[in-house]
Parts: C-alpha cells; structure tokens; sequence
C-alpha cells in the first residue's frame, strides 16, 4: 500500500510551484492595471496592450524576431535530426567523439561564450573572404541553428534509440532504399521528437538576447533585445502586456507539444 | 551495402557546420585572446604579419594584475555555488513530491515545473523587478502590514542575484532529480521501513543515495551557466556587481577591448571545461 505525501513535501511543493509562479503573475495582473505603479491599482484597463500595438520598435523588433526563429527552428531541426540519426545508428566512424562533443557541448556553454566567439568568426570571415558582409539577420539565424542543433539532437536521439528498428528493417528488406525506408518509416515514428525539437529551436531562437546582442547587425534588433533596453530603464507597463501576450502563446505551444510527446 | 558513402553523406553536413561555427570560433577567441588591442576595425592586431607570428601573454597579464578580474571570477563561482545549492535544497522535495505523487497528478506538475523554462528568460527576471524595488509589490505590501517602516532594500544586492539565478534555473534542477527518483522503486521505502527504519533514516540510507546521480546532473546543469549569467547581475544586480559574465559583456561592449573579453571568455572555459565534461559523460549515463 502507498501512503501519501508527507505533509513536509506537500508544504514544500506549494512553496516550489507559488515562487516559481508569483513573479509571473504579478506581471499579467499589472498589465492589466490602468495604473504606472506597481502599487496602486487603479482598475481594470487595456491601455497598455493599446500603447503596446501602437509602438513601433516593438512591432519592427517582433517582426524581426518572427523572421529569424522559424529559419533557426529550421535549420536546428534538418541538423539536428542528421546529428541524431548519426549518433543513434553508427556507433563507430573516425571522428565520432568529436563529433559528438561539438554536438552536445552548446546545451551547456554560457550563451556570452557562444555569442562572443560566432561574432568573432563573422568579422574574421568577413574580413577574409568577404562573407557575411555585415552582421544581420542571416547571422542572427547561423548562431542559433547551432545553439539548436544540440536541442533537437538530444530530443530526436533519444527517440530514436527507444524505437522498434524492426519496422525499419521490414521494409528495407522488401525493397525500399534507405532513403525511402527514413522518410515512410523512421519519420512518421519520430515525428513527436521532431515536433518538439523544432518548437523548442524555435523558443530559444525567440527568447534569446545575449547570443542575438553580438551576432545582430545595426538594422537587425530582435524583440529580446528591444525588452532589455526598455527594461534596463526600469519596470514598464508596455513590457507587462508583451510578457503576457508571450506568456499565453508560450502556454499553448508548451500544451501542445505536451500532447504531441505524450501520444506514442 | 555501400554504408559507408551513406554515411558520410548524412554525418559531413552537421559535422562540418559544428566545425565552422562551434569548434574554429573558439580558436578564434583564443587567437584574439593573444592579440593586442588596437584602435582599428576589427579592434585588434593582427597575428601574422609577413609570415611572423606575433602573439602577447598580456591580456592575461592584465586581467592577473588587476584584482577587479579576480573578484569578477570569484564572485561568479561563489554566487553560482550558493544559488546551486538553494536550488538543490528547496528542487529536491518538488522533485520527490511530484515523483510520488498520484499518476493522474505527475504530468500536469511536470509540466508546471517545465513551463517556465520555456517562458522567457529575460521576463521572468524583469518580473522580479517589480517585486523587488523599493517602492515594489513586497515592500508595499511588508509596509501596509505594518511590518517595516522603511522600504527594505531588496534589489541590487548579494540577495536579489541569488534570488533570481535561484528562480531561473530551479527548473533545471527539478527535471533531472525527477528523472532520477521516479525510476526508484516506493516499495524499497517501503522494505526499509518494515526493517524498522523510520522514514527520515529510509530517506538517508535509501532514497538520497539512490538518487545521487539525479543531483550530480542538477548541479552541473544550474552551476555551469549560472557562472556565465550575464542578463541577472545586470537587471537584479546593482552597477558595480561583480560576475565575470557581465565583466565580460562591459568590456566588448562598453570598453571595446576585444582581446580582454576574449582571454576573459578562455579564462571562463578553463573553469567550466571539467564541469561541462562531466555533463556529457552524465548525459551519455542516462541516455544508455
């Protein structure tokens, strides 16, 4: 028989999910508040959410952010899935721990490294054979497919190595070419992996500010960085009604691809 | 079969694009890192000229005799060393609890713990500034309860930095503890506790080591980038906080001194390379 939680772990439980929830929703509330301050309420308004639409950094900033992160999703997902399916089923080729450390090692490295070095790259690139001419948002995506990479490659690899290779098998041994038997067979099967490796690629790519601060070009400012510089300044209204606008889309796309890895 | 061709046809694309843009950038740092600073664009001195080579030790001769530096690195290891191990302390009970919690329960608390780590980074940080500041919510709030006559300090200090890599990275410590406890069978609990072992003793003996490398893995996955934070000692900290990643960012972009931000990002590699080496051998450890 199984007894229930102790009262010392429930206790600790509701102060886990209250702490890690509090900050959030104090930001959704305010967005709503007609008033600056944080500390007056001043009755229920969507202002903000009006300021936020009429303001045109922002607009410009999201539209930039929306054009980058599907093209980094992207192209995480096409390497990302290559990196997976060279790991999962060639256990021994030259080069291979390499390979795999490179693979891997971005899940962890400080995004301030990653940033500084690919900008460093560019400029010596740039200088050396002329590509890329300037920073911009091509630049912006090459730094986050390789951020990705590593995402969608632990997602899509440990999907891989938990599947039937039978099915694989079956069909190769009817006749199908391997490229045949990966799209028909393996793809349907690790579709799941795949959907959330991209939607995860596509989240960092949009989230992130340190890695887009050195590789962006002056015509190039993403949303993070548009929030940082306005948050740098101090608690904005503006910025409440944007975090609750990615807050909502966040929790749908995070429901969705709860649904989508679930389903097997 | 001709497996061979086949393979390298799916392997050369990602490796060669993780050797262009992930492997060569960091020989890049390390050449810059040996350059000298220079009034020209880009702000360095070249490395060979006419076929010489021309290296310097002197940025790190610089960051070595400036105690600013050492501060800045000390203070990283010790601000992600405390928040490491609040994150343990408050991540292991969320963890057990939702490992032991009913099963219909399980995937609507994971995916409360998982949900922040997907919400953005930068506005879960921001959001604390409006509880923090002096005239912020928890201020307004100690004082309409009469609690405090004056505004507590609570932002850019040693507390509001900890407090806030604690919030961004508890995720990362709760999701690995999970994955390690859920595997654990209750009815060894269960077996200790008929031996007589009350449940703390049960927890000690059983439960905490059996769960080892669940904690080993949040450690390195809340130390390694909390050393590198940049986005939290610049919003919660004050101007003059000490973390090399903000020293770092100040100095490329502030300071325009390439060559100091990069034997300052060699310098930081060097104390992550054995803690990051140890993710992947985790990382191999439970994938397999």
């Amino acid at each position: 028989m199984r007894r229930g939680l102790s009262p010392f772990i429930v206790t600790m439980m509701v102060l886990g999910f209250v702490f890690l929830y509090a900050p959030i929703a104090s930001v959704v509330v305010y967005s709503f508040n007609a008033s600056r301050l944080v500390t007056v309420w001043a009755g229920f308004s969507l202002q903000w959410y009006g300021a936020l639409f009429a303001n045109e950094a922002i607009g410009r900033a999201a539209a930039i952010s929306f054009e980058v992160a599907p093209m980094a999703a992207t192209g995480a997902l096409i390497l990302g899935t290559l990196v997976a399916y060279g790991l999962a089923r060639y256990r021994r080729f030259a080069g291979r721990t390499l390979f795999a450390a490179m693979a891997t090692a971005p899940l962890v490295m400080p995004e301030i490294i990653t940033g500084l070095s690919l900008l460093l790259l560019f400029v010596a690139l740039e200088q050396a054979i002329g590509w890329p001419a300037g920073r911009n948002i091509f630049t912006i995506a090459i730094a986050h497919i390789t951020l990705g990479v590593a995402f969608v490659a632990v997602i899509v690899e440990a999907r891989l190595a938990s599947f039937d290779r039978t099915l694989e098998e079956a069909a190769a041994d009817l006749g199908a070419r391997p490229i045949r038997v990966f799209f028909v067979i393996t793809v349907p099967l690790i579709m799941p992996a795949l959907a959330a490796g991209w939607l995860l690629a596509f989240t960092l790519s949009f989230d992130d500010l340190v890695i887009a601060s050195f590789t962006a070009g002056p015509a190039s400012t993403t949303l993070p960085m548009v929030i940082f510089s306005s948050v740098r300044l101090g608690v904005s209204p503006q910025i409440n009604a944007l975090a609750t606008l990615i807050l909502i889309a966040v929790t749908i796309l995070v429901a969705g691809a709860n649904r989508l890895l679930r389903v097997r | 079969m001709n497996s061979a061709p086949r393979r390298f046809a799916i392997v050369a694309l990602p490796y060669a694009w993780l050797l262009l843009f992930f492997l060569v950038p960091f020989l890049i740092v390390l050449k810059i890192s040996l350059a000298h600073e220079a009034v020209a664009i880009p702000p360095y001195t070249p490395l060979f000229v006419t076929g010489r080579l021309y290296v310097t030790g002197a940025n790190y001769l610089f960051l070595l005799g400036d105690p600013l530096y050492w501060k800045a690195y000390l203070g990283a290891i010790r601000y992600a060393a405390i928040a490491t191990l609040v994150t343990l302390l408050l991540g292991y009970p969320l963890a057990y609890g939702i490992a032991r919690a009913p099963a219909r329960w399980r995937g609507l608390l994971l995916m409360l713990v998982i949900l922040p780590f997907w919400t953005s980074f930068l506005i879960r940080v921001y959001a604390w500034i409006g509880l923090l500041k002096d005239n912020g919510l928890i201020n307004h709030a100690l004082m309409s309860l009469g609690l405090i006559d004056a505004p507590l300090r609570l932002i850019d200090n040693d507390f509001s930095i900890t407090l806030g890599l604690v919030y961004a990275y508890l995720p990362f410590m709760v999701l690995p503890l999970y994955a390690q406890l859920e595997k654990l069978d209750p009815a060894l609990n269960e077996a200790a506790a008929d031996l007589g072992a009350p449940p703390i003793r049960a927890f000690w003996q059983v439960t905490l080591p059996l769960s080892l490398p669940g904690i080993a893995a949040g450690i390195l996955l809340v130390f390694i980038p909390a050393v590198g934070e940049f986005v939290i000692p610049d919003l919660l900290g004050g101007p003059n906080t000490l973390m090399i990643g903000k020293i770092l960012w100040d100095e490329f972009f502030t300071n325009r001194d390439w060559p100091v931000a990069s034997a300052l990002a060699i310098a930081m590699l060097l104390l992550l390379a054995l803690p990051m080496g140890l993710v992947r051998r985790q990382l191999r450890g439970t994938g397999s």
